[in-house]
């Protein structure tokens, strides 16, 4: 899990010197990151820091203007079927028209051409992820009557409907309460187990010790395959430490000695 | 009261102002619904406008004019569509202009048209009352293409619909689908000019949807309910406008208006009775 244990394994996704912009503003620079099978990793950063940016490039979604990303080998437009991705649920309209099933169902789409109906077997597989995320009872459920954590449960089903080898969650606990994303972490916990994880997020606090390793993303991004965010990490990635420290009161994933140290 | 609507029925031009309603209520059922739960009714207000570009040309060529229409609304649905996709800032104002400039070019082209320009109006207020048994079968048709194309490609509607980054990322081809339900509507607005007139065009084609979705939370049925909710409000409207001797498209819209406002009523009631 730690570091050496990182160079043994087989490398599922490959960014070197990766530059991006976004409305001709550079957003990110010169990103290298490798990313093992298995690994769980949660990357933090402030809003506008390029964490989102950096989901889209692995998708796909978003071309770089400089360098390589692989995944799991392949250039990303090839590769994204393997990749199960937790879009950021804020612009959500809960007046939309859908059940529970049929949104974890779209994480079928990429397996059916255009005109191909979805099959039986797509169907277990949809039972499956809504079982092992917890929403299978819900699944008649119109999406807009969810709570906050049951409709992210619902996306996490989704991706995983897709068969991913990887997950990108993006602000997985925005507007969920902390018990409610306890659990969610504890059912990411549990994917990790077959399922690589990258997570990222702007709230420190939400990075929790279910993650394996941290970073820092603040247009570079800072990750040495640690467990810790050390103070130097945040300094570079953030500028202005301190206050953000202060508020976000992060258990364990300062170690103690270092928490003592920013609260003298 | 019942006698003399029954008694109408007789009339040939009214048994196809109920069937056009009908078969227009169908079209707007499906695609009114992607219009309200995609939020798009601006552009179809505007490919509706524009579409008056065709009509003014097709009297200037001597063609029929409602086949101006549809090469105006099918490209003016997709220049729209392309311009909500492609700009990232103010689609509004340049889809408010395309909106505009079709319908100032349609006014051009119908006063440099020389004589007599009788059934104009038609076009702006509808002329439900005067469809002939030839555009029963046009609408007939398009009906067949609507609901065709809408079942073929249901689950990739339904899905860049909901979610067009996670489509995309499934590799569904988004913009292709996006411009095929672009030209659906574009085609609906022109069967509905028939009806109600380009001026009221959204107003039929949202409010059956948007009421629908007040109550159902499923896609097909919201689509199903609005469809019968749109022939409910046509019939209501014609026999309506046939009994006070009011316009018929101006009594449809008012109908359906009506029952949008009483079911914005009406649902903080059903929602405590639940």
């Amino acid at each position: 899990m730690s570091t050496e244990a990182t160079d043994t394994q087989r490398e599922v996704i490959s960014v070197q010197h990766l530059w991006a912009t976004y409305d001709s503003e550079p957003v990110l620079e010169d990103i290298n990151l490798s990313v093992g099978e298995f690994d769980f990793i949660g990357l933090i950063g402030p809003n506008g820091g390029g964490k989102t940016t950096l989901l889209k490039v692995l998708l796909g979604l978003l071309p770089p203007t400089r360098g390589q990303v692989c995944v799991v080998g392949k250039p990303v437009k090839e590769a994204r079927r393997y990749i199960g991705y937790v879009p950021q649920s804020v612009q959500f309209d809960r007046d939309f028209p859908i059940s529970v099933w049929d949104v974890a169902r779209m994480g079928r789409l990429g397996r059916r051409r255009l005109l191909q109906r979805y099959t039986a077997a797509d169907d277990q597989v949809v039972a499956d992820a809504l079982r092992s995320a917890n929403m299978l009872d819900l699944r008649d459920r119109p999406i807009g009557a969810l709570s906050g954590g049951q409709r992210q449960r619902v996306y996490i089903a989704r991706a995983l409907a897709t068969e991913p080898k990887i997950l990108l969650l993006d602000e997985p606990m925005a507007g969920v309460d902390p018990q409610v994303s306890a659990s969610i972490y504890e059912l990411l916990r549990q994917l990790n187990e077959h399922i690589t994880i990258l997570l990222v997020s702007h709230d420190m606090s939400a990075i929790s010790s279910h993650v394996k390793t941290v970073g820092c993303l603040n247009r570079r991004l800072f990750y040495h395959g640690g467990k810790q965010i050390t103070p130097d990490m945040l300094e570079t990635a953030y500028r202005c430490p301190i206050d953000l420290i202060a508020h976000g009161v992060p258990h364990r994933v300062f170690s103690e000695h270092t928490y003592q140290e920013m609260h003298p | 009261m019942i006698e003399p609507l029954i008694e109408v029925l007789r009339f040939t031009f009214m048994r196809n102002a109920l069937m056009a309603g009908v078969l227009v209520s169908i079209a707007c059922g499906i695609i009114g619904t992607f219009v309200v739960i995609k939020r798009i009714v601006f552009i179809s207000g505007g490919i509706a406008h524009a579409a008056y570009g065709g009509i003014g040309l097709g009297y200037f060529l001597k063609l029929n004019p409602v086949l101006g229409a549809v090469v105006f609304s099918v490209a003016a649905a997709l220049g729209m569509g392309a311009v909500q996709r492609k700009t990232r800032q103010r689609a509004d104002t340049i889809i408010g202009v395309m909106w505009a400039i079709g319908m100032a070019t349609g006014i051009i082209f119908v006063d440099l048209t020389e004589g007599y320009k009788a059934d104009l109006m038609s076009y702006l207020f509808g002329s439900i009352l005067a469809v002939p048994s030839s555009d029963l079968l046009i609408m007939l048709l398009l009906d067949l293409v609507i609901v065709a194309l809408v079942v073929l490609f249901y689950k990739e509607l339904l899905a860049v619909s909901f979610d067009e980054t996670f489509a995309t990322v499934e590799n569904v081809p988004v913009d292709a689908i996006y411009l095929i339900l672009m030209c659906l509507i574009g085609l609906t607005v022109v069967m509905m000019m028939r009806v109600v007139g380009l001026i009221m065009v959204i107003a039929l084609l949202t409010m059956p949807a948007a009421i629908s979705g007040q109550f159902v939370k499923h896609m097909k049925t919201m689509m199903a309910l609005a469809s019968i909710l749109g022939v409910v409000f046509t019939t209501t409207g014609l026999w309506l406008s046939y009994l006070l001797n009011l316009t018929s498209g101006a009594t449809i819209i008012l109908v359906s208006g009506a029952a949008y406002l009483l079911s914005l009523a009406a649902k903080p009631l059903i929602r405590k009775l639940d």
